[in-house]
């Protein structure tokens, strides 16, 4: 099973790089990586999408909380989430094929966002699957180029997954 | 305001830390601090002939005293000089602060002369490390740097400073506090978790101690004898366990694993409930993971999650410090006798262990050395010994009685660990008999640090353990490879001669009614003194589970290999 996990981090040197040698060095599988800034300056957010099969989950939790600039990291898989992936993708396109595209674009709510006389840049943001889904329908064509960004996710409701660290111990440093 | 340069704040940082001596070697990227050194008295300096005796020798200091242990070195050569003893660090979890020099801040990325991406490098085998390029970093970094390395489960810190950061100036104020949100170690353990150790124990009937180097590391010796004591549950130690408890405490019980004992390995397969604490289920110590401990509930105790449920099934993990945990049980357990257990292996010990402590006549072997040292000696001594065949024996034959007099390299099984180790113990307890136990292979590997000891005055006694051979290769060679003996026959220097190139006495024995008068010979020299035991070429470490085999098969002679194979103990 896929489990996603959101991992927050000190901006400090080095920390991706402790990250990913980490995963490298006990063999840890991953499929999707991403990182990014979070609403505090000084954390990033990272977000892992791992094989549960091949891969023992609580380790992977476990050695990345003995990295010393991981502050927290959170298994969101069981939790009500929403988990995001932005794909860019360039479509062999002539004339003749274009409005068929346009309306498989619409339909999933993608956006057009080049044209050219034969390509066309499709703009589809959604859930891991929608996109897997889409890009099948549209393989078809033709895919010349094409890029993910990897995994977002956020939890559901009002709690977050910053939540008691930052109110007890960073609010106080 | 009085300003310092990079190098006196790392002088001074190193007096806050409670620092009274480093091991180094200077070179280019280094060299501010050297300058800065002799203004600082309070800091002695040892000179070693090569970093990674630098590092071994900071262990060995850090693994007696339980203070971290400093070592030093330039950047590039004398920086990966130092990579082996920090992998062995890391492996042991042994804590030691290694301080680099890096080229100055504009080469760095350029391959400036003497640069290597020594953070990259150890970033792997090192618990933290830090790159300085900015002199107002340094009081932070030490303090944080010291901090990390000798709380939760302690390890290797590198701190990596650029030359033009040691020579920049700014204004000195060692932190006080330490901001690290992201590091938290958990020294109480779980109440409820604890509570339900307890249970599982007060009702076991066949209840079993594995101790390991949490104990050592957590200077929790007395609290494991408390507790081994009002339970009356037997202990058995790992390879780093061992002197945690003295070894003719009716309930210590020796070694398992591929070469502990028979009964040891036995009681592990017997027992109902396995109480581990300090111990990480190392391949060596568990053989074949889904055979070991099969009849067994385990109970784990670690100060560090991630060791938890690992390699094997937990059904009661905890985490925490061996001293915290066991102080908590100790007060909550049942008071309790297995006697009947205890003795039901202790008679596998005398029919199946007996052979190993006596060996056959007519030869002279470690067996010997290591009977006649333990009879000597009384306990009151500090070995250290390298890796390979004389280090599994001097951890099976000598007795151990005091915690800490035990060092070896077990995680990474480094040779040439003895010497520098020795080194660092010696200067950790200056008034202690400190013994040194090398192969001819291994005493070859750092052998370059008789001159230290000889510059440093230290009166260390070395032994040589001289069988010829790089023996533990050659005996896995004569066992499961077809005796083809490739790269292990040895060709060594008049070691004696050697010694006395050093200006170091010593002697050759080559008989085992020599090996007394030897050591008495050692003892009464005031400095150092070198023993070469010229020992019988081809024998064995037996008992023996072979790499990756059940530790309930274990053999005692080379013959059960070939006919049977292996001799099922149960
Ligand atoms: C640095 C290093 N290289 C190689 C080995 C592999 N190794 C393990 S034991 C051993 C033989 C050691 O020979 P010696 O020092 O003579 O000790 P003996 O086994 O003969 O007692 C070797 C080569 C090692 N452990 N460490
Ligand atoms: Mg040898």
């Amino acid at each position: 099973m896929k489990h996603t996990l959101v991992a927050l981090l000190r901006d400090q040197p080095g920390v991706l790089n402790r990250s990913v040698s980490l995963f490298r060095r006990r063999g840890f599988n991953i499929e999707s990586l991403t990182v990014g800034h979070t609403e505090t300056a000084g954390i990033s957010r990272m977000t892992l999408v791992i094989d549960g099969d091949t891969t023992s989950v609580e380790q992977v939790i476990k050695q990345l909380y003995k990295l010393i600039d991981v502050l927290k990291v959170s298994d969101v898989t069981q939790d009500p989430n929403v988990t995001r992936d932005l794909l860019l993708v360039k479509v062999y396109a002539p004339p003749a094929k274009r409005s068929e595209l346009m309306q498989l674009a619409d339909i999933f709510g993608a956006k057009i966002v080049d044209v050219v006389p034969d390509a066309m840049m499709i703009e589809l943001s959604g859930s891991p699957e929608q996109l897997d889904r889409f890009v099948d329908l549209i393989r078809p064509f033709g895919i010349r180029e094409m890029v993910r960004t990897g995994c977002l996710a956020m939890t559901r409701g009002a709690s977050t997954i910053s939540g008691p660290y930052q109110t007890q111990e960073f609010r106080a440093a | 305001m009085k300003t310092l340069t990079g190098a006196q704040m790392m002088c001074e940082a190193l007096i806050a830390e409670g620092v009274d001596v480093m091991f180094g070697y200077p070179g280019g990227a280094i060299m501010p601090f050297y300058h800065a050194l002799p203004e600082y008295p309070q800091l002695r300096h040892i000179l070693v002939r090569h970093e990674q005796a630098a590092g071994h020798a900071a262990e060995g200091y850090a693994r007696t005293s339980g203070k971290v242990g400093v070592c030093v070195a330039t950047s590039g050569p004398g920086a990966t000089n130092l990579v082996t003893a920090i992998a062995d660090a890391m492996m042991d979890s042994v804590p030691i602060v290694a301080i680099t020099g890096q080229v100055v801040t504009s080469l760095i990325g350029k391959d400036g002369f003497q640069e290597t991406d020594v953070t990259g490098i150890t970033q792997p085998i090192t618990k933290h490390n830090y790159l300085v390029t900015d002199v107002r970093d340094l009081p932070r970094v030490f303090k944080e740097a010291f901090h990390i390395a000798r709380t939760g489960r302690p390890g290797p810190v590198l701190i990596d400073i650029a030359k033009d950061t040691q020579n920049a100036r700014g204004v000195f104020e060692y932190p006080e506090t330490i901001d690290l949100p992201g590091y938290k170690p958990n020294y109480d353990g779980n109440r409820r978790q604890i509570k339900e150790a307890a249970n599982l124990l007060n009702q076991a009937k066949k209840p079993l101690i594995m101790a390991g180097h949490g104990i050592l590391l957590g200077h929790a010796s007395t609290e494991l004898r408390e507790f081994a004591e009002k339970t009356g549950i037997p202990v058995i130690t790992t390879l780093l366990g061992i002197s945690c408890i003295p070894e003719d405490h009716p309930l210590s019980l020796g070694m398992p694993g591929m070469h502990g004992w028979v009964h040891v390995n036995r009681a592990i397969q017997e027992c109902d409930v396995l109480f581990t604490i300090g111990a990480r289920f190392d391949d060596r110590v568990t053989g074949k993971l889904d055979s070991f401990a099969r009849n067994a509930k385990i109970i784990h105790v670690d100060i560090d999650p991630a060791e938890v449920g690992k390699n094997v099934v937990t059904a009661v993990p905890i985490v925490g410090d061996a001293k915290r945990v066991l102080e908590h049980l100790t007060e909550i357990a049942n008071p309790n006798d297995h006697s009947e257990w205890v003795n039901h292996i202790r008679e596998v010990q005398a029919t199946r262990s007996k052979r190993q402590r006596d060996p056959e006549s007519g030869m002279f072997t470690p067996h010997h050395v290591y009977a006649e040292f333990t009879r000597i000696m009384q306990g009151e001594f500090r070995v250290c010994t390298d890796v390979g065949q004389h280090q599994m024996w001097a951890a099976q034959l000598i007795e151990y009685m005091k915690p800490h007099t035990h060092i070896t390299s077990g995680g990474l099984g480094t040779m040439g660990f003895a010497l520098p180790a020795a080194m660092g113990v010696q200067v950790a307890c200056p008034n202690e008999e400190v013994w040194a136990i090398a192969g001819d292979g291994g005493f070859q590997m750092n052998l370059q640090e008789l001159a230290t000891v000889v510059q440093e005055s230290l009166p260390l006694k070395i032994c040589i353990i001289n069988n010829g051979y790089l023996g533990m290769v050659r005996q896995w060679q004569e066992l499961f490879h077809e005796r083809r003996y490739s790269a292990t026959p040895m060709w060594s220097p008049d070691f004696i001669k050697l010694a006395d190139a050093y200006g170091i006495p010593g002697v050759r024995v080559e008989r085992a009614e020599d090996v007394a008068e030897a050591i008495h010979q050692a003892r009464a020299t005031n400095g150092p003194f070198l023993i070469e035991f010229v020992v019988e070429r081809e024998v064995n470490v037996y008992p023996m589970v072979a790499p990756g085999a059940s530790i309930s098969d274990m053999f005692e002679d080379p013959s059960e290999v070939e006919i049977e194979d292996v001799v099922a103990v149960k």
